[in-house]
């Protein structure tokens, strides 16, 4: 059972719903819909499921929806069709104090424009949750300033919100969800009000606290470059519709259709692609007790001037070059040994195509990629790197 | 007389309610005689230099010393004319209605903002009571109260009310849409969500309403001398009739008087206090 599941959703505004729904069965487009029945389809239909702890991220413009459906999770907006389950529970079959008991228990929400209470001190609005489970104030006092260190905003406790910076408000915003104990955070466009640098200090940040705090959050933006750098897994809307559910590397390396397609061709790739994605088998190797000969004979097959050499556990042990194989064999030499480059430039699978850039400028040796336990899983040579980054990575 | 009669067919209700609702017009008659009696008393009880010192205090406490001074020198000013007993009569009308157009009107500018409809029948509803000359207003309060200070308050609180009602509906209205979100995806009731967030937010716009309210009722008390309301219209009045000219200035600026203090008073309810940090 996941954390969230969501099935089947679907939200109409206008006073026909089940006509516009069963037109949309049909499979009439939503402007058909609006001609015939004056409704207006903001989510076609939707099904995903949130993992606890991770980052979803729902991404897309303005008007494909992706607000509604985070509005549908705890029915700020009443959805028309499908159903939330949160914990296995029915979110939309809830009564009014199930609801509730939900709003106040099991999810926190951060605003865009923080939704602070103007009229309170900073302190009293990370409080808010916690009144709201009834909690007397000698309860709320340590939790709210404990959550309120915890953004890093302890001695601005007796601040009213408009005396603070934008990013300042936003963390109280933050505050005021940490603080209710809730184990999903909504958050709306949470970091889109912010000025780029603080912008990117907040997900940072972010990043930080839920490596501590291990919430499950739905995290929704128009940025792409927010959604994947958050995302543990991203969901693409578009015209109220899932176009595209996957991690960020899938939706870079494989868009689903030319609108994803479209959307990720000005993202800096290189800060998402890893080398394990971009990274071929290498043709051939040798071992080291093949002998000079047999090097000599792949490379030429190959049509390279360097080989990989490997152990019988596919470790990798080093790097001969041509000249030095065909020296050894001119001096009958039956080993590799003594012509073995072991200095050679690796890298780990996860890591990504921009510091891969850093290495590959020094060396005109192919990268080596290597898991942790050394065995050799594939090369990066400049040409593929340099293919990636323009995006033609097949 | 028009075709259709619209002056007949008012008339027809106008009796058809006095008749029906004689019980329910006595009950108001005679809560709101208790109310105007009561204020009265408080004012005109203590002697005047106590009523001004409180008034003093009260002005520069609320609005600062500026407002202070001048309710002082104003009130000596108006017990200096002699007006001091209509001046308080005029105070206890004014009070009076006001504090039944808020009770009436606060809720009512709640209900509007809720619902669209209610707006909608409400609007027509309050421009037609603010823009039909307020003299007309006094017809039928006399009708269904009879002469004296009670139809006097009636008229008063249909003319003063509709700036509290609006004022409250825009106030509510104000409040950002995420705000309320914000109470609401954090467990709110609509009751605690009106009480903690909607209300609060709002006080300052609601609290201009007040002020109009408060404005408008002194203007329109005083017009009610016409159906024996008693003071400061009164005089008034009688400077208009017996061409006491000197009366009827003095009435009037000792109207003026109260004016000022009562808007820089309620005025400076509105403002949002300045905080100790």
């Amino acid at each position: 059972m996941e954390k969230i599941e969501v099935r089947g959703l679907r939200k109409i505004y206008g006073g026909q719903p089940e006509r516009a729904i069963a037109l949309l069965e049909q499979g009439r487009s939503k402007q058909e819909i609006l001609e015939e029945t004056g409704c207006t389809v903001a989510i076609q239909e939707a099904s995903f499921e949130v993992k606890a702890g991770e980052i979803f991220v729902i991404m897309g413009l303005s008007g494909s929806g992706k607000s509604t459906v985070l509005r549908c999770l705890n029915r700020l907006i009443e959805p028309s069709a499908g159903s939330v389950h949160v914990d296995g529970v029915d979110v939309t079959r809830a009564d009014k104090a199930g609801l509730l008991d939900i709003r106040r228990r099991k999810m926190a929400m951060v605003f865009q424009n923080f939704g602070l209470l103007p009229h309170r001190s900073v302190i009293r609005n990370v409080e808010y949750g916690l009144e709201m489970q009834g909690l007397e104030r000698r309860e709320t006092r340590p939790k709210a300033q404990h959550a309120l260190e915890l953004v890093g905003l302890k001695g601005y406790e007796e601040k009213l919100p408009h005396e603070l910076s934008g990013g300042m408000q936003q963390r109280v915003g933050l505050a005021r969800a940490i603080a209710t104990d809730a184990e999903i955070l909504l958050m709306d466009e949470a970091f889109s009000a912010l000025d780029p640098l603080i912008r990117r200090q907040m997900q940072d940040e972010l990043l930080e606290l839920q490596s501590r705090m291990n919430k499950t959050i739905v995290f929704i933006t128009h940025d792409l470059d927010e959604a994947l750098k958050l995302g543990g897994r991203i969901v693409i809307m578009k015209d109220g519709c899932i176009a595209q559910l996957g991690t960020p590397e899938e939706i870079l390396t494989r868009p689903a259709d030319a609108y994803v397609r479209a959307f990720v061709e000005h993202v800096d790739r290189t800060k998402v692609i890893t080398a394990q994605s971009v990274m071929r088998r290498p043709e051939s190797v040798v071992h080291p007790k093949d002998g000079p000969a047999l090097a000599v004979k792949r490379m030429r097959e190959s049509g390279t001037s360097t080989l990989f050499v490997t152990n019988q556990a596919r470790k990798l042990v080093g790097l001969v070059r041509i000249e030095d194989a065909l020296r050894l064999m001119s001096e009958n030499t039956h080993s590799l040994d003594g012509a073995l480059v072991t200095d050679l430039p690796t890298t780990s699978p996860d890591t990504p195509l921009s510091k891969l850039v850093a290495v590959a400028a020094t060396t005109q040796i192919p990268i080596a990629v290597v898991a942790e336990d050394q065995s050799f899983l594939g090369i990066v040579s400049r040409a593929t790197l340099l293919a990636s980054i323009a995006g033609e990575a097949s | 007389m028009s075709a259709l009669k619209i002056g007949e067919g008012f008339e027809g209700l106008i009796e058809w309610l006095g008749e029906r609702g004689a019980p329910v017009f006595d009950a108001i008659r005679s809560v709101l005689t208790a109310c105007i009696h009561g204020l009265e008393y408080v004012l005109l009880l203590p002697p005047s230099y106590a009523v001004i010192a409180v008034l003093m205090v009260l002005a520069w406490r609320l609005s600062g010393l500026g407002t202070a001074v001048f309710t002082a020198l104003g009130m000596l000013l108006i017990q200096d004319m002699g007006l001091w007993q209509p001046t308080m009569e005029t105070l206890a009308l004014v009070l009076s209605s006001a504090l039944v157009a808020l009770v009436l009107g606060i809720p009512l500018g709640i209900w509007a903002s809720y619902s669209r409809n209610v707006e909608r029948v409400l609007r027509p509803a309050l421009d037609l009571m603010q823009t039909m000359p307020a003299f007309v207003y006094l017809i039928p309060a006399v009708l269904f109260f009879r002469l004296g200070k009670v139809p006097g308050v009636v008229a008063t609180v249909i003319f003063a009310m509709p700036p509290a009602v609006r004022l409250t509906n825009l106030g509510i209205r104000q409040v950002p849409a995420e705000v309320v979100e914000a109470a609401i995806a954090f467990g709110a009731t609509p009751r605690q969500t009106l009480l903690n967030v909607q209300l609060p937010i709002a006080i300052p716009t609601l609290l201009a309403g007040v002020n109009q309210t408060i404005m408008l009722s002194l203007s329109m008390v005083v017009i009610s001398a016409m159906i024996g309301a008693g003071g400061l219209g009164e005089q008034v009045l009688k400077g208009i009739t017996q061409l006491r000219i000197g009366l009827g200035f003095e009435s009037g600026i000792a109207v003026v008087i109260l004016a000022i203090v009562l808007d820089r008073l309620t005025h400076a309810l509105g403002k949002p206090r300045t905080r100790s940090s």
